[in-house]
């Protein structure tokens, strides 16, 4: 692991940004008045309780939903990203949490959907080797691209939403829990990724539920909190249990409980029961 | 792994050990039985079932297998057809167009209007009338994406308004006869392809085939992936000669081959490079299989079925030409009563799926050929229209249900 090279909320050539931004579904506030940058060569982590906002946040950054208020800014230029194809335009690329693959479709129309290689006659072959080449980089266990995506396992379906990702030279990566269904040795695959594309000097958004995860590979970590910015701090100093705090809110949660329980002898803990 | 078991030079896209790859002839025929027994039936029930229903009526009644009737069938199958064509399109997306049956009435009531009223060039009443469609179709697609009102709505509310759109264009008349001599007639009852030219067809056709499955397979072995053997190709190759074959010689021995049906062969070839080789296709399909995941895609999802409604009541429009020229008139009747649903019927029985993203246009050409085999035949046995509806409707509900069955075991097999 690199040294963690931006200090918190100190971004020095940010390439996005976010600022104030709500969306409301009916009388729900998903989101209000979050913040949040990401520099280039970065690697930022959202992390949240369940229905904290983070994935609302994603679609907003990739043209799903358009914002209530606030801005967005692209490589210092204020966007305003109403459509899916307009934020792919401006290089950002996003694995849903939902995947949001064509399940009749098989593993390579998939993955090219929407760029695919010469428009009026399909480049099949191409696109095919590149399919590929992604998956084997990223030790994709799928036996073969021609059946269709139903027919895959969810780890296998995840890979091919994080290979779509790659395809068209992103500069920005949104990636909503990107390893929640994989296997080992696909999601020390997509840690390795993340690694590469901030080598690279993409910005990169990640979402997880895994603090060991978050920890690897972040250079920061956002919290959200009932769809609020609770905190943004170093992942190289920052411990776990402070996460832990800032995500359910209080230092005496359910998760600090367990831990201090675990640590305490068996008698200790049926006395407490 | 591939330093152990498997040699260097295996493809790119067999290296997977779990992976059970056809080598010969013999593999390759027995990889398409399983596909079969998996639920995989692809074109298999409707050429059975033309089988059946040939061999049924034929042994009711000798004359219907003759080079004649079939002469006759494929001309009248032709309207028909380029409906089911257009069904397959909003089929595709996961919509429905109901009203390609009044839409066919009102463009062969143009047709005849420009043409025969106002005496204009018949290339002029053929591109009014098809433009009519078009224009047709991007209203429903206007509609359905802003209003948001389902297409089933949208075209129910068509089938009536163009209904009576029909009615007003032929007013005061019962029908507009077109000219005997005019060009759309003559296409449409008495061009036939040269017999030389049709045997040169069939030959450049299966000759197609082979150079295109050639083509291919040299440069996926070249992208070093996996191709299927030459000498399967060869045999499919030869088969399909030899069935061209076959057919020519049989509509040779009377009239022969109608242009019409070559121009419906050959919209049906077109469509289905559209629909398999361009990302237009693709995106068809996306949409239908998945409308948010195509948006999310960058796909223009709202132009995608805007195309599609375009498309579908452009083809209708074609239909409705073919059938006025077919019968040298337009009249009030043209495109209602069953012409509606035998088009969505065709298109389903020959394997379309009405939850959208899986058919082709092959479907349309083998399931109108189901459709007016019945018809023919109970022609033939000088039986009234009830019989047909009904047997039209049996032999709907039964591919239909296998094709559910067929469903349940490709899901349970992994074939989607
Ligand atoms: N399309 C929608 N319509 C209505 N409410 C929504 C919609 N999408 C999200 N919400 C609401 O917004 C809030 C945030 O949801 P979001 O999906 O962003 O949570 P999340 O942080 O991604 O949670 P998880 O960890 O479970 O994925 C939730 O209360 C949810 O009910
Ligand atoms: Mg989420």
């Amino acid at each position: 692991m690199s040294e963690a090279t931006a200090v918190p909320g100190a971004a020095t050539d940010t390439v996005l940004s976010l600022r104030g931004i709500c969306k409301h579904f009916g009388a729900v506030a998903a989101l209000t008045e979050v913040d949040l940058d990401v520099a280039a060569g970065e690697v930022v982590a959202v992390v949240g309780d369940n229905g904290a906002g983070k994935s609302t946040l994603v679609k907003v950054l990739s043209g799903v939903y358009t914002p209530d208020a606030g801005s967005i800014v692209l490589r210092g230029e204020p966007v305003f990203l109403d459509s899916p194809a307009l934020a792919h335009a401006r290089g950002i690329a996003t694995v849903f949490q939902d995947l949001a693959l064509c399940e009749n479709l098989d593993v390579k129309a998939n993955l090219f959907l929407g760029q695919e290689l010469r428009p009026w006659m399909l480049d099949d072959v191409a696109m095919e080797k590149r399919s590929w080449q992604l998956l084997r980089e990223l030790s994709a266990k799928i036996p073969t691209l021609d059946v269709p995506v139903a027919a895959l396992s969810g780890g296998q379906r995840q890979t091919v939403a994080i290979a779509r990702s790659l395809l068209s030279d992103p500069q920005i990566v949104l990636l909503d829990e990107p390893t929640a269904a994989l296997g080992v040795a696909q999601t020390a695959e997509v840690l390795n990724l993340v690694e590469r594309l901030k080598h690279k000097g993409l910005g990169v958004v990640m979402i997880s539920h895994n603090m060991e995860d978050v920890r690897a590979v972040a250079d920061r970590v956002a919290v959200l909190r009932l769809g609020r910015n609770n905190g943004v701090f170093d992942a190289a100093s920052v411990s776990a249990e402070e996460i832990v705090a800032a995500i359910t809110g209080s230092t005496d949660n359910v998760v600090a409980r367990r831990a201090a329980r675990r640590t305490t002898s068996p008698q200790a803990e049926k006395g407490e029961l | 792994m591939t330093s152990l078991g498997t040699p260097a030079a295996t493809a790119t896209d067999l290296q997977d050990e779990r992976l059970a790859t056809p080598q010969g002839i013999t593999d390759n025929v027995r990889a398409a039985i399983r596909r079969v027994r998996d639920g995989d039936l692809g074109s298999l029930p409707v050429i059975g079932g033309i089988v059946v229903i040939w061999t049924i009526f034929q042994s009711l009644n000798a004359t219907f297998l003759s080079s004649t009737n079939l002469v006759n069938l494929s001309f009248d199958m032709v309207p028909v057809g380029v409906l089911a064509l257009g069904i397959v399109c909003v089929l595709m997306v996961g919509q429905i167009d109901l009203s390609v049956g009044s839409v066919s009435g009102v463009s062969a009531a143009i047709t005849a209007v420009v043409m025969v009223k106002h005496e204009q060039p018949m290339v002029l009443a053929v591109l009014a009338a098809v433009a009519a469609g078009c224009l047709i179709g991007w209203v429903y697609g206007q509609v359905f994406n802003r209003v948001g009102v389902p297409s089933f709505v949208v075209t129910l509310g068509g089938l009536l308004a163009f209904l009576g759109v029909q009615l007003w264009l032929l007013r005061g008349q019962n029908a507009i006869n077109l000219p005997y001599d005019s060009t759309l007639v003559r296409f449409a009852q008495l061009w036939f392809v040269p017999h030389w030219l049709a045997y040169a067809l069939a030959v450049a056709a299966a000759g197609g085939f082979l150079a295109t499955g050639w083509v291919r397979a040299r440069t996926r072995r070249r992208a070093e992936l996996s191709s299927s053997s030459l000498q399967w190709l060869v045999t499919q190759s030869l088969l399909l000669l030899a069935a061209l074959l076959f057919a020519v010689s049989y509509l040779n021995r009377t009239r022969g081959v109608a242009w019409m049906f070559v121009f419906f062969v050959a919209l049906v070839l077109v469509m289905n490079y559209v629909f398999t080789r361009t990302k237009f296709g693709r995106s068809l399909c996306a949409v239908g299989g998945n409308a948010e995941a195509s948006r999310r895609a960058g796909i223009d999802v709202r132009g995608v079925y805007t195309a599609a409604f375009v498309l579908c009541s452009g083809l209708a429009a074609t239909g409705g030409i073919l059938a006025a020229s077919r019968l040298a008139a337009a009249n009030q009747s043209t495109g209602t009563g069953d012409v509606n649903l035998n088009a969505i019927a065709a298109a389903v029985i020959g394997g379309t799926s009405l939850f959208g993203g899986r058919g082709s246009t092959f479907a349309a050409l083998l399931g109108v050929l189901v459709i007016q085999s019945i018809s023919s035949g109970l022609t033939l046995l000088n039986l009234d229209s009830s019989y047909r509806f009904v047997i039209t409707g049996a032999v709907l509900l039964i591919a239909v249900g296998l094709d559910s069955v067929a469903r349940r075991s490709r899901q349970a097999h992994g074939r989607g």
